[in-house]
Protein backbone atom coordinates (compact mmCIF):
# COMPACT_ATOMS: atom_id res chain seq x y z
CA UNK A 1 0.00 0.00 0.00
CA UNK A 2 2.69 2.25 0.87
CA UNK A 3 4.96 1.10 -1.59
CA UNK A 4 1.81 1.81 -4.12
CA UNK A 5 1.19 5.20 -3.04
CA UNK A 6 5.31 5.93 -3.18
CA UNK A 7 5.35 4.31 -6.92
CA UNK A 8 2.48 6.51 -7.88
CA UNK A 9 4.03 9.70 -5.90
CA UNK A 10 7.48 9.57 -7.67
CA UNK A 11 5.89 8.58 -11.07
CA UNK A 12 3.86 11.73 -11.35
CA UNK A 13 6.33 13.57 -10.09
CA UNK A 14 8.35 12.53 -13.26
CA UNK A 15 5.26 13.27 -15.49
CA UNK A 16 5.17 16.68 -14.61
CA UNK A 17 8.65 17.13 -15.51
CA UNK A 18 9.47 15.03 -18.48
CA UNK A 19 6.35 14.16 -19.73
CA UNK A 20 6.02 10.43 -19.50
CA UNK A 21 2.49 9.87 -20.69
CA UNK A 22 3.47 11.68 -23.70
CA UNK A 23 6.60 9.90 -23.98
CA UNK A 24 4.51 6.52 -23.35
CA UNK A 25 2.10 6.90 -26.01
CA UNK A 26 4.63 7.78 -28.48
CA UNK A 27 6.33 4.71 -27.78
CA UNK A 28 3.89 2.44 -27.51
CA UNK A 29 2.62 3.25 -31.42
CA UNK A 30 6.10 2.44 -32.67
CA UNK A 31 5.70 -0.78 -34.03
CA UNK A 32 8.21 -3.19 -36.34
CA UNK A 33 7.20 -5.07 -39.65
CA UNK A 34 7.40 -8.80 -39.15
CA UNK A 35 8.42 -10.64 -42.20
CA UNK A 36 11.11 -13.02 -44.00
CA UNK A 37 13.96 -9.88 -43.81
CA UNK A 38 13.08 -8.62 -40.43
CA UNK A 39 16.47 -9.74 -39.14
CA UNK A 40 18.14 -7.07 -41.00
CA UNK A 41 16.76 -4.68 -38.76
CA UNK A 42 18.66 -5.71 -36.20
CA UNK A 43 21.56 -4.67 -37.66
CA UNK A 44 22.18 -1.02 -36.69
CA UNK A 45 21.47 -1.76 -33.00
CA UNK A 46 24.01 -4.20 -33.41
CA UNK A 47 26.03 -1.51 -34.15
CA UNK A 48 25.13 0.69 -31.71
CA UNK A 49 25.92 -1.85 -28.72
CA UNK A 50 29.83 -2.34 -30.02
CA UNK A 51 29.83 1.19 -30.07
CA UNK A 52 28.96 1.45 -26.46
CA UNK A 53 31.93 -1.26 -25.68
CA UNK A 54 34.32 0.70 -27.67
CA UNK A 55 32.94 4.02 -25.60
CA UNK A 56 33.59 2.40 -22.33
CA UNK A 57 36.63 0.40 -23.27
CA UNK A 58 38.11 3.61 -24.84
CA UNK A 59 37.60 5.49 -21.55
CA UNK A 60 39.43 3.02 -19.72
CA UNK A 61 41.95 2.45 -22.11
CA UNK A 62 43.09 6.27 -21.41
CA UNK A 63 43.61 5.60 -17.58
CA UNK A 64 47.03 3.63 -19.02
CA UNK A 65 47.12 5.12 -22.77
CA UNK A 66 50.26 7.50 -22.95
CA UNK A 67 50.19 9.74 -26.38
CA UNK A 68 53.72 10.07 -26.90
CA UNK A 69 56.11 8.25 -29.19
CA UNK A 70 58.58 7.01 -26.84
CA UNK A 71 56.07 5.86 -24.27
CA UNK A 72 53.10 4.80 -26.16
CA UNK A 73 54.35 1.46 -27.16
CA UNK A 74 55.64 0.66 -23.74
CA UNK A 75 52.22 1.83 -22.20
CA UNK A 76 50.75 -0.93 -24.34
CA UNK A 77 52.69 -3.34 -23.17
CA UNK A 78 51.73 -2.19 -19.39
CA UNK A 79 48.07 -2.71 -20.02
CA UNK A 80 48.44 -5.84 -22.15
CA UNK A 81 51.06 -7.60 -19.12
CA UNK A 82 51.06 -5.26 -15.61
CA UNK A 83 47.62 -3.87 -15.55
CA UNK A 84 45.38 -6.63 -14.16
CA UNK A 85 42.92 -7.74 -16.80
CA UNK A 86 44.18 -4.85 -19.24
CA UNK A 87 44.56 -7.31 -22.55
CA UNK A 88 41.08 -8.06 -21.38
CA UNK A 89 40.17 -4.10 -21.67
CA UNK A 90 41.79 -3.52 -24.66
CA UNK A 91 41.09 -6.79 -26.34
CA UNK A 92 37.83 -5.86 -26.09
CA UNK A 93 38.55 -2.43 -27.64
CA UNK A 94 40.21 -4.28 -30.45
CA UNK A 95 38.01 -6.57 -31.40
CA UNK A 96 34.59 -4.70 -30.78
CA UNK A 97 36.20 -2.43 -33.37
CA UNK A 98 36.46 -5.62 -35.87
CA UNK A 99 32.78 -6.67 -35.05
CA UNK A 100 31.18 -3.27 -35.50
CA UNK A 101 32.89 -2.14 -38.35
CA UNK A 102 31.86 -5.77 -39.64
CA UNK A 103 28.31 -5.14 -38.38
CA UNK A 104 28.37 -1.69 -40.34
CA UNK A 105 29.37 -3.47 -43.41
CA UNK A 106 26.05 -5.75 -43.08
CA UNK A 107 23.85 -3.09 -42.35
CA UNK A 108 25.50 -0.70 -45.23
CA UNK A 109 24.68 -3.60 -47.94
CA UNK A 110 21.54 -5.04 -46.29
CA UNK A 111 19.63 -1.32 -46.27
CA UNK A 112 21.01 -0.83 -49.70
CA UNK A 113 19.72 -4.36 -50.98
CA UNK A 114 16.45 -3.89 -49.24
CA UNK A 115 16.32 -0.29 -50.86
CA UNK A 116 15.94 1.59 -47.13
CA UNK A 117 17.60 4.44 -48.56
CA UNK A 118 14.32 5.27 -51.20
CA UNK A 119 12.47 8.63 -50.11
CA UNK A 120 12.08 9.91 -47.60
CA UNK A 121 14.93 8.21 -46.04
CA UNK A 122 17.79 9.94 -47.67
CA UNK A 123 18.57 12.01 -44.78
CA UNK A 124 18.87 8.20 -43.07
CA UNK A 125 21.27 6.70 -45.81
CA UNK A 126 23.78 9.83 -45.95
CA UNK A 127 24.21 9.98 -42.38
CA UNK A 128 24.58 6.50 -42.51
CA UNK A 129 27.36 6.82 -45.12
CA UNK A 130 28.62 9.56 -43.10
CA UNK A 131 28.69 7.57 -39.61
CA UNK A 132 30.79 4.96 -41.88
CA UNK A 133 33.20 7.41 -42.76
CA UNK A 134 33.23 8.09 -38.84
CA UNK A 135 33.95 5.12 -38.24
CA UNK A 136 36.60 4.52 -40.70
CA UNK A 137 38.40 7.49 -39.38
CA UNK A 138 38.28 5.84 -36.20
CA UNK A 139 39.77 2.39 -37.63
CA UNK A 140 42.50 4.50 -39.25
CA UNK A 141 43.79 6.68 -36.27
CA UNK A 142 43.14 4.04 -33.65
CA UNK A 143 45.66 1.75 -35.41
CA UNK A 144 48.15 4.26 -35.13
CA UNK A 145 48.15 4.16 -31.03
CA UNK A 146 49.86 1.86 -30.07
CA UNK A 147 52.84 3.02 -31.89
CA UNK A 148 53.87 -0.02 -33.20
CA UNK A 149 55.66 -1.14 -36.85
CA UNK A 150 52.35 -2.05 -38.71
CA UNK A 151 50.79 0.82 -37.51
CA UNK A 152 53.62 3.29 -38.34
CA UNK A 153 54.09 2.54 -42.00
CA UNK A 154 50.20 2.14 -42.68
CA UNK A 155 49.56 5.91 -41.32
CA UNK A 156 52.56 6.84 -43.31
CA UNK A 157 50.68 4.63 -46.43
CA UNK A 158 47.68 6.02 -45.58
CA UNK A 159 48.54 10.28 -45.29
CA UNK A 160 50.66 9.67 -48.62
CA UNK A 161 47.88 8.55 -50.26
CA UNK A 162 45.29 11.47 -48.92
CA UNK A 163 48.04 14.12 -49.83
CA UNK A 164 47.35 12.78 -53.76
CA UNK A 165 43.99 14.43 -54.00
CA UNK A 166 44.24 17.30 -56.09
CA UNK A 167 44.63 20.69 -54.35
CA UNK A 168 43.54 20.42 -50.90
CA UNK A 169 45.54 16.75 -50.54
CA UNK A 170 48.91 18.25 -49.21
CA UNK A 171 47.56 20.89 -46.93
CA UNK A 172 45.24 18.01 -45.81
CA UNK A 173 47.84 15.41 -45.06
CA UNK A 174 50.33 18.34 -43.49
CA UNK A 175 47.49 19.15 -41.19
CA UNK A 176 46.94 15.82 -39.78
CA UNK A 177 50.72 14.75 -40.05
CA UNK A 178 51.52 17.83 -37.79
CA UNK A 179 54.56 18.17 -40.73
CA UNK A 180 56.21 16.49 -43.57
CA UNK A 181 56.93 12.92 -41.39
CA UNK A 182 54.91 10.47 -39.45
CA UNK A 183 55.88 11.82 -35.73
CA UNK A 184 54.68 12.61 -32.43
CA UNK A 185 52.90 15.82 -33.56
CA UNK A 186 50.70 12.84 -35.66
CA UNK A 187 50.10 10.83 -33.16
CA UNK A 188 49.16 13.59 -30.84
CA UNK A 189 47.28 14.63 -33.76
CA UNK A 190 45.24 11.30 -33.89
CA UNK A 191 44.40 10.59 -30.23
CA UNK A 192 42.76 14.16 -30.05
CA UNK A 193 40.95 12.96 -33.31
CA UNK A 194 40.30 9.71 -32.04
CA UNK A 195 38.98 10.46 -28.61
CA UNK A 196 37.57 14.06 -29.34
CA UNK A 197 36.94 14.95 -32.81
CA UNK A 198 34.91 11.66 -33.94
CA UNK A 199 33.13 11.03 -30.98
CA UNK A 200 31.74 14.96 -31.66
CA UNK A 201 30.99 13.79 -35.18
CA UNK A 202 29.73 10.63 -34.27
CA UNK A 203 27.08 11.87 -31.57
CA UNK A 204 25.94 14.49 -34.09
CA UNK A 205 25.45 12.32 -36.76
CA UNK A 206 23.95 9.81 -34.80
CA UNK A 207 21.63 11.63 -33.32
CA UNK A 208 19.76 12.73 -36.72
CA UNK A 209 20.29 9.32 -37.92
CA UNK A 210 17.90 7.75 -35.14
CA UNK A 211 15.71 10.86 -35.18
CA UNK A 212 14.84 10.11 -38.91
CA UNK A 213 14.41 6.20 -38.18
CA UNK A 214 12.02 7.65 -35.33
CA UNK A 215 10.20 10.06 -37.77
CA UNK A 216 10.00 7.41 -40.94
CA UNK A 217 9.85 4.28 -38.99
CA UNK A 218 11.19 0.82 -40.23
CA UNK A 219 11.30 0.66 -44.20
CA UNK A 220 9.63 -2.25 -46.09
CA UNK A 221 10.96 -3.77 -48.62
CA UNK A 222 9.25 -4.31 -51.84
CA UNK A 223 8.88 -8.03 -51.94
CA UNK A 224 7.20 -7.58 -48.66
CA UNK A 225 5.02 -4.63 -49.55
CA UNK A 226 1.81 -5.56 -51.03
CA UNK A 227 1.48 -8.46 -48.25
CA UNK A 228 0.04 -7.97 -44.94
CA UNK A 229 2.67 -7.70 -42.78
CA UNK A 230 1.98 -8.32 -38.80
CA UNK A 231 3.44 -5.88 -36.86
CA UNK A 232 5.39 -6.10 -33.81
CA UNK A 233 5.39 -3.71 -30.71
CA UNK A 234 8.92 -2.11 -30.41
CA UNK A 235 8.19 -1.90 -26.82
CA UNK A 236 8.61 -4.16 -25.08
CA UNK A 237 8.72 -6.91 -28.00
CA UNK A 238 11.75 -5.91 -30.13
CA UNK A 239 13.54 -4.03 -27.65
CA UNK A 240 13.35 -7.36 -25.67
CA UNK A 241 14.26 -9.20 -28.61
CA UNK A 242 16.93 -6.73 -29.69
CA UNK A 243 18.47 -7.21 -26.28
CA UNK A 244 18.59 -11.21 -26.75
CA UNK A 245 20.77 -10.61 -29.77
CA UNK A 246 22.83 -7.93 -27.95
CA UNK A 247 23.54 -10.46 -25.07
CA UNK A 248 24.26 -13.30 -27.85
CA UNK A 249 26.94 -10.96 -29.54
CA UNK A 250 28.25 -9.39 -26.39
CA UNK A 251 29.14 -13.05 -25.31
CA UNK A 252 30.66 -13.90 -28.89
CA UNK A 253 33.20 -10.65 -28.51
CA UNK A 254 34.06 -12.26 -24.88
CA UNK A 255 34.44 -15.70 -26.53
CA UNK A 256 36.94 -13.67 -29.36
CA UNK A 257 38.44 -11.37 -26.78
CA UNK A 258 39.57 -14.50 -24.40
CA UNK A 259 40.46 -17.15 -26.50
CA UNK A 260 42.43 -14.73 -29.45
CA UNK A 261 43.75 -11.60 -26.98
CA UNK A 262 44.77 -8.63 -29.38
CA UNK A 263 48.61 -8.71 -30.42
CA UNK A 264 50.95 -5.89 -30.89
CA UNK A 265 53.51 -5.33 -33.27
CA UNK A 266 57.10 -4.25 -31.76
CA UNK A 267 57.76 -0.83 -31.74
CA UNK A 268 57.46 1.32 -34.95
CA UNK A 269 61.38 2.60 -36.15
CA UNK A 270 61.12 5.57 -38.60
CA UNK A 271 64.00 4.64 -40.04
CA UNK A 272 63.99 1.02 -40.16
CA UNK A 273 62.70 -0.77 -43.47
CA UNK A 274 58.89 -1.36 -43.68
CA UNK A 275 58.28 -5.27 -42.46
CA UNK A 276 57.74 -8.00 -44.77
CA UNK A 277 54.13 -8.77 -45.35
CA UNK A 278 52.81 -6.17 -43.72
CA UNK A 279 49.23 -5.43 -44.54
CA UNK A 280 46.40 -2.75 -43.20
CA UNK A 281 43.11 -4.12 -41.15
CA UNK A 282 40.98 -6.04 -43.08
CA UNK A 283 38.42 -3.70 -43.80
CA UNK A 284 40.82 -1.27 -45.88
CA UNK A 285 42.86 -5.02 -47.01
CA UNK A 286 40.41 -5.12 -50.54
CA UNK A 287 40.98 -1.39 -51.76
CA UNK A 288 44.77 -2.14 -50.50
CA UNK A 289 45.00 -5.04 -52.79
CA UNK A 290 43.40 -3.50 -55.30
CA UNK A 291 46.33 -0.33 -55.55
CA UNK A 292 48.88 -2.95 -54.90
CA UNK A 293 47.56 -4.79 -58.33
CA UNK A 294 47.48 -1.66 -60.46
CA UNK A 295 50.39 -0.99 -63.10
CA UNK A 296 52.37 1.90 -62.09
CA UNK A 297 50.77 3.70 -64.89
CA UNK A 298 47.43 3.44 -67.06
CA UNK A 299 47.75 5.60 -69.94
CA UNK A 300 48.77 8.83 -68.68
CA UNK A 301 48.37 8.20 -65.52
CA UNK A 302 49.62 7.15 -62.45
CA UNK A 303 48.01 3.87 -61.35
CA UNK A 304 47.11 4.54 -57.99
CA UNK A 305 45.19 8.03 -59.09
CA UNK A 306 43.17 6.07 -61.31
CA UNK A 307 42.57 3.86 -58.38
CA UNK A 308 41.69 7.20 -55.86
CA UNK A 309 39.33 8.31 -58.88
CA UNK A 310 37.53 5.22 -58.87
CA UNK A 311 37.03 4.45 -55.33
CA UNK A 312 35.76 8.29 -54.91
CA UNK A 313 33.67 7.54 -57.93
CA UNK A 314 32.06 4.40 -55.93
CA UNK A 315 31.46 6.55 -53.08
CA UNK A 316 29.91 9.40 -54.67
CA UNK A 317 27.87 6.35 -56.09
CA UNK A 318 26.66 5.24 -52.90
CA UNK A 319 25.80 9.01 -51.88
CA UNK A 320 24.02 9.80 -55.56
CA UNK A 321 21.80 6.43 -55.17
CA UNK A 322 18.81 7.19 -53.27
CA UNK A 323 18.44 10.49 -55.38
CA UNK A 324 18.90 8.49 -58.74
CA UNK A 325 17.04 5.26 -58.03
CA UNK A 326 13.30 6.04 -56.33
CA UNK A 327 11.33 3.20 -56.92
CA UNK A 328 9.92 4.25 -59.29
CA UNK A 329 11.76 2.87 -62.47
CA UNK A 330 12.59 -0.88 -62.88
CA UNK A 331 15.48 0.08 -64.94
CA UNK A 332 17.16 1.84 -62.46
CA UNK A 333 16.60 -0.63 -60.15
CA UNK A 334 17.61 -3.41 -61.80
CA UNK A 335 21.44 -1.22 -62.27
CA UNK A 336 20.99 -0.17 -58.37
CA UNK A 337 20.86 -3.86 -58.16
CA UNK A 338 23.50 -4.94 -60.19
CA UNK A 339 26.15 -2.21 -59.06
CA UNK A 340 25.93 -2.86 -55.35
CA UNK A 341 25.65 -6.78 -56.53
CA UNK A 342 29.33 -5.93 -58.05
CA UNK A 343 30.82 -4.13 -55.50
CA UNK A 344 29.88 -6.41 -52.80
CA UNK A 345 31.54 -9.15 -55.23
CA UNK A 346 34.67 -7.28 -55.83
CA UNK A 347 35.13 -5.74 -52.03
CA UNK A 348 34.77 -9.54 -51.19
CA UNK A 349 37.21 -11.01 -53.86
CA UNK A 350 39.81 -8.52 -52.95
CA UNK A 351 39.94 -8.74 -49.08
CA UNK A 352 40.00 -12.38 -49.32
CA UNK A 353 43.14 -12.10 -52.73
CA UNK A 354 44.75 -10.23 -50.03
CA UNK A 355 44.24 -12.27 -46.95
CA UNK A 356 45.48 -14.66 -48.56
CA UNK A 357 48.72 -13.11 -49.65
CA UNK B 1 -1.99 45.27 -69.23
CA UNK B 2 -4.02 48.18 -68.37
CA UNK B 3 -2.61 51.66 -69.25
CA UNK B 4 -2.28 52.55 -65.20
CA UNK B 5 -0.12 49.26 -65.24
CA UNK B 6 1.96 50.29 -67.53
CA UNK B 7 2.28 53.33 -65.77
CA UNK B 8 2.87 52.59 -62.45
CA UNK B 9 5.36 49.82 -64.62
CA UNK B 10 7.21 52.95 -66.10
CA UNK B 11 7.57 54.30 -62.92
CA UNK B 12 8.99 51.59 -61.23
CA UNK B 13 11.16 50.91 -63.80
CA UNK B 14 12.36 54.82 -63.23
CA UNK B 15 12.60 53.66 -59.17
CA UNK B 16 14.95 51.23 -60.19
CA UNK B 17 17.28 53.35 -62.37
CA UNK B 18 17.02 55.73 -59.88
CA UNK B 19 18.02 53.18 -57.30
CA UNK B 20 20.98 51.70 -60.15
CA UNK B 21 22.56 54.73 -59.79
CA UNK B 22 22.50 55.72 -55.99
CA UNK B 23 23.54 52.70 -53.97
CA UNK B 24 20.45 52.16 -51.47
CA UNK B 25 21.23 52.69 -47.59
CA UNK B 26 19.98 48.93 -47.47
CA UNK B 27 22.38 47.51 -50.06
CA UNK B 28 25.25 49.68 -49.12
CA UNK B 29 24.71 48.49 -44.98
CA UNK B 30 24.26 45.05 -45.73
CA UNK B 31 26.95 45.11 -48.92
CA UNK B 32 29.82 46.59 -46.10
CA UNK B 33 28.34 44.27 -43.07
CA UNK B 34 28.88 41.48 -45.63
CA UNK B 35 32.52 42.33 -46.29
CA UNK B 36 33.25 43.14 -42.51
CA UNK B 37 31.94 39.76 -41.84
CA UNK B 38 33.97 37.88 -44.02
CA UNK B 39 37.02 39.91 -42.45
CA UNK B 40 36.39 39.02 -39.21
CA UNK B 41 35.80 34.77 -40.35
CA UNK B 42 38.99 34.96 -41.95
CA UNK B 43 40.63 37.00 -38.89
CA UNK B 44 39.58 33.92 -36.64
CA UNK B 45 40.28 31.19 -39.47
CA UNK B 46 43.47 32.33 -40.06
CA UNK B 47 45.24 31.75 -36.84
CA UNK B 48 43.91 28.26 -36.52
CA UNK B 49 45.15 27.47 -39.76
CA UNK B 50 48.47 28.28 -39.03
CA UNK B 51 48.35 26.65 -35.76
CA UNK B 52 47.39 23.35 -37.52
CA UNK B 53 50.16 23.26 -40.33
CA UNK B 54 52.74 25.40 -38.22
CA UNK B 55 55.91 22.56 -38.64
CA UNK B 56 57.52 22.72 -35.10
CA UNK B 57 60.01 20.21 -34.87
CA UNK B 58 58.79 18.15 -31.22
CA UNK B 59 61.94 16.08 -31.39
CA UNK B 60 65.09 17.73 -31.85
CA UNK B 61 65.78 15.97 -35.75
CA UNK B 62 68.37 18.64 -37.14
CA UNK B 63 69.19 19.08 -40.74
CA UNK B 64 72.00 17.00 -41.71
CA UNK B 65 74.05 17.13 -44.92
CA UNK B 66 76.19 13.84 -44.11
CA UNK B 67 76.62 10.88 -42.25
CA UNK B 68 79.24 8.58 -41.58
CA UNK B 69 78.13 4.88 -41.58
CA UNK B 70 81.70 3.44 -40.06
CA UNK B 71 84.28 1.14 -42.11
CA UNK B 72 83.61 0.12 -45.64
CA UNK B 73 84.40 -3.42 -44.53
CA UNK B 74 81.23 -3.71 -42.48
CA UNK B 75 79.05 -3.77 -45.27
CA UNK B 76 79.64 -6.98 -47.02
CA UNK B 77 79.54 -6.90 -51.46
CA UNK B 78 76.08 -8.03 -52.28
CA UNK B 79 73.84 -6.60 -49.36
CA UNK B 80 72.33 -3.37 -48.31
CA UNK B 81 71.18 -1.98 -45.06
CA UNK B 82 69.00 0.98 -43.68
CA UNK B 83 69.94 3.78 -41.78
CA UNK B 84 69.08 7.14 -40.65
CA UNK B 85 69.86 10.22 -42.26
CA UNK B 86 69.01 13.55 -40.30
CA UNK B 87 65.00 12.92 -39.92
CA UNK B 88 64.66 10.68 -42.99
CA UNK B 89 64.76 6.90 -43.52
CA UNK B 90 68.03 5.91 -46.03
CA UNK B 91 69.34 2.94 -47.36
CA UNK B 92 73.02 1.91 -48.68
CA UNK B 93 73.70 -0.94 -51.18
CA UNK B 94 76.62 -2.59 -51.71
CA UNK B 95 76.95 -3.67 -55.33
CA UNK B 96 78.77 -7.32 -55.53
CA UNK B 97 81.40 -5.69 -57.72
CA UNK B 98 82.26 -3.45 -54.31
CA UNK B 99 80.74 -0.03 -55.40
CA UNK B 100 78.14 1.70 -53.13
CA UNK B 101 74.86 3.48 -53.64
CA UNK B 102 72.71 5.60 -51.31
CA UNK B 103 69.33 6.49 -51.80
CA UNK B 104 66.14 8.08 -49.92
CA UNK B 105 64.53 5.06 -48.39
CA UNK B 106 61.13 6.51 -48.82
CA UNK B 107 59.46 4.69 -51.63
CA UNK B 108 57.95 6.75 -54.25
CA UNK B 109 54.92 5.14 -54.71
CA UNK B 110 53.47 5.70 -50.92
CA UNK B 111 56.14 6.78 -49.09
CA UNK B 112 56.96 3.08 -47.13
CA UNK B 113 60.23 2.70 -46.25
CA UNK B 114 61.84 0.32 -49.06
CA UNK B 115 64.56 -2.43 -47.71
CA UNK B 116 67.62 -4.27 -50.25
CA UNK B 117 66.28 -7.74 -50.28
CA UNK B 118 68.49 -10.03 -52.33
CA UNK B 119 70.42 -10.21 -55.33
CA UNK B 120 67.59 -11.27 -57.07
CA UNK B 121 64.59 -8.90 -55.82
CA UNK B 122 67.02 -6.01 -54.96
CA UNK B 123 65.49 -3.15 -53.40
CA UNK B 124 61.90 -3.82 -52.25
CA UNK B 125 59.00 -2.24 -51.22
CA UNK B 126 57.00 -4.42 -47.94
CA UNK B 127 54.04 -2.50 -48.66
CA UNK B 128 52.76 -2.83 -52.14
CA UNK B 129 55.80 -4.64 -54.00
CA UNK B 130 57.39 -2.46 -55.49
CA UNK B 131 61.28 -2.66 -56.65
CA UNK B 132 64.61 -1.05 -57.59
CA UNK B 133 67.31 -1.37 -59.57
CA UNK B 134 69.96 -1.66 -56.49
CA UNK B 135 72.76 0.00 -58.81
CA UNK B 136 70.98 3.18 -60.36
CA UNK B 137 67.49 3.40 -58.18
CA UNK B 138 65.25 3.14 -61.14
CA UNK B 139 61.79 1.49 -60.65
CA UNK B 140 61.70 -1.79 -62.62
CA UNK B 141 58.51 -3.17 -60.79
CA UNK B 142 55.27 -2.74 -59.24
CA UNK B 143 53.73 0.21 -58.74
CA UNK B 144 56.33 2.93 -58.32
CA UNK B 145 56.07 5.71 -60.64
CA UNK B 146 60.16 7.19 -60.21
CA UNK B 147 63.24 6.24 -59.18
CA UNK B 148 64.68 6.52 -55.62
CA UNK B 149 66.24 9.57 -55.00
CA UNK B 150 69.98 9.14 -55.34
CA UNK B 151 72.77 10.36 -51.97
CA UNK B 152 75.94 10.55 -52.49
CA UNK B 153 78.69 7.90 -51.04
CA UNK B 154 82.04 8.50 -50.70
CA UNK B 155 84.90 6.31 -48.45
CA UNK B 156 86.77 8.77 -46.91
CA UNK B 157 89.83 6.72 -45.03
CA UNK B 158 88.35 3.53 -45.17
CA UNK B 159 84.89 5.25 -43.82
CA UNK B 160 81.53 4.99 -45.54
CA UNK B 161 80.31 8.58 -45.68
CA UNK B 162 76.57 9.33 -47.59
CA UNK B 163 76.08 12.98 -48.03
CA UNK B 164 72.91 15.29 -49.67
CA UNK B 165 73.89 15.31 -53.73
CA UNK B 166 75.93 18.15 -54.37
CA UNK B 167 77.21 19.03 -51.21
CA UNK B 168 81.10 18.81 -51.57
CA UNK B 169 83.04 16.60 -48.49
CA UNK B 170 85.75 19.22 -47.92
CA UNK B 171 83.32 21.79 -46.52
CA UNK B 172 81.16 19.64 -43.95
CA UNK B 173 81.13 18.44 -40.79
CA UNK B 174 80.88 15.14 -40.86
CA UNK B 175 78.73 13.87 -38.50
CA UNK B 176 78.53 9.89 -37.18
Amino acid sequence: MMAQMLKNKVYGWLDQRFALGTMQELAGKKTVPVHRHSIWYYMGGIAVMFLIIQVLTGGLLMLYYVPEISAAHASIVTINSQVDFGWFVRSMHSWGANLMILALFVHLFTTYFLKAYRPPREITWLTGLGLLVVVFGFGFTGYLLPWDEVAFFATKVGLDIASQVPFVGETIATILRGGADVSQATLSRFFVIHVFLLPLALVALMGVHMLMVQLHGMSRPDSVKDQAVREEKFFPTFVLKDLMVWLLLFNLLAAFVSFYPWGLGPEADPFAAAPAGIKPEWYFLGMFQFLKVLPAYIGPFEGEHVGMALFALIGLAFVVIPFWERGQNPVRKMWAELFGSVILFLFIVFTVWGMLL
Amino acid sequence: MSSDDLAQHDALQADDKLMAQVVSRRTFLKATLGLFAAGWVSMMVYPFFRYLTSSVKLSGAEEVTSVSLGGAETLAPGTGKNFQFGSKPALIVRDTDGTFHAYDAMCTHLGCTVQFKDAKDGIWCACHGGKYDPSTGKNIAGPPPKPLAKLDVAVVEGNIIVSKPGVTLSNKAVES
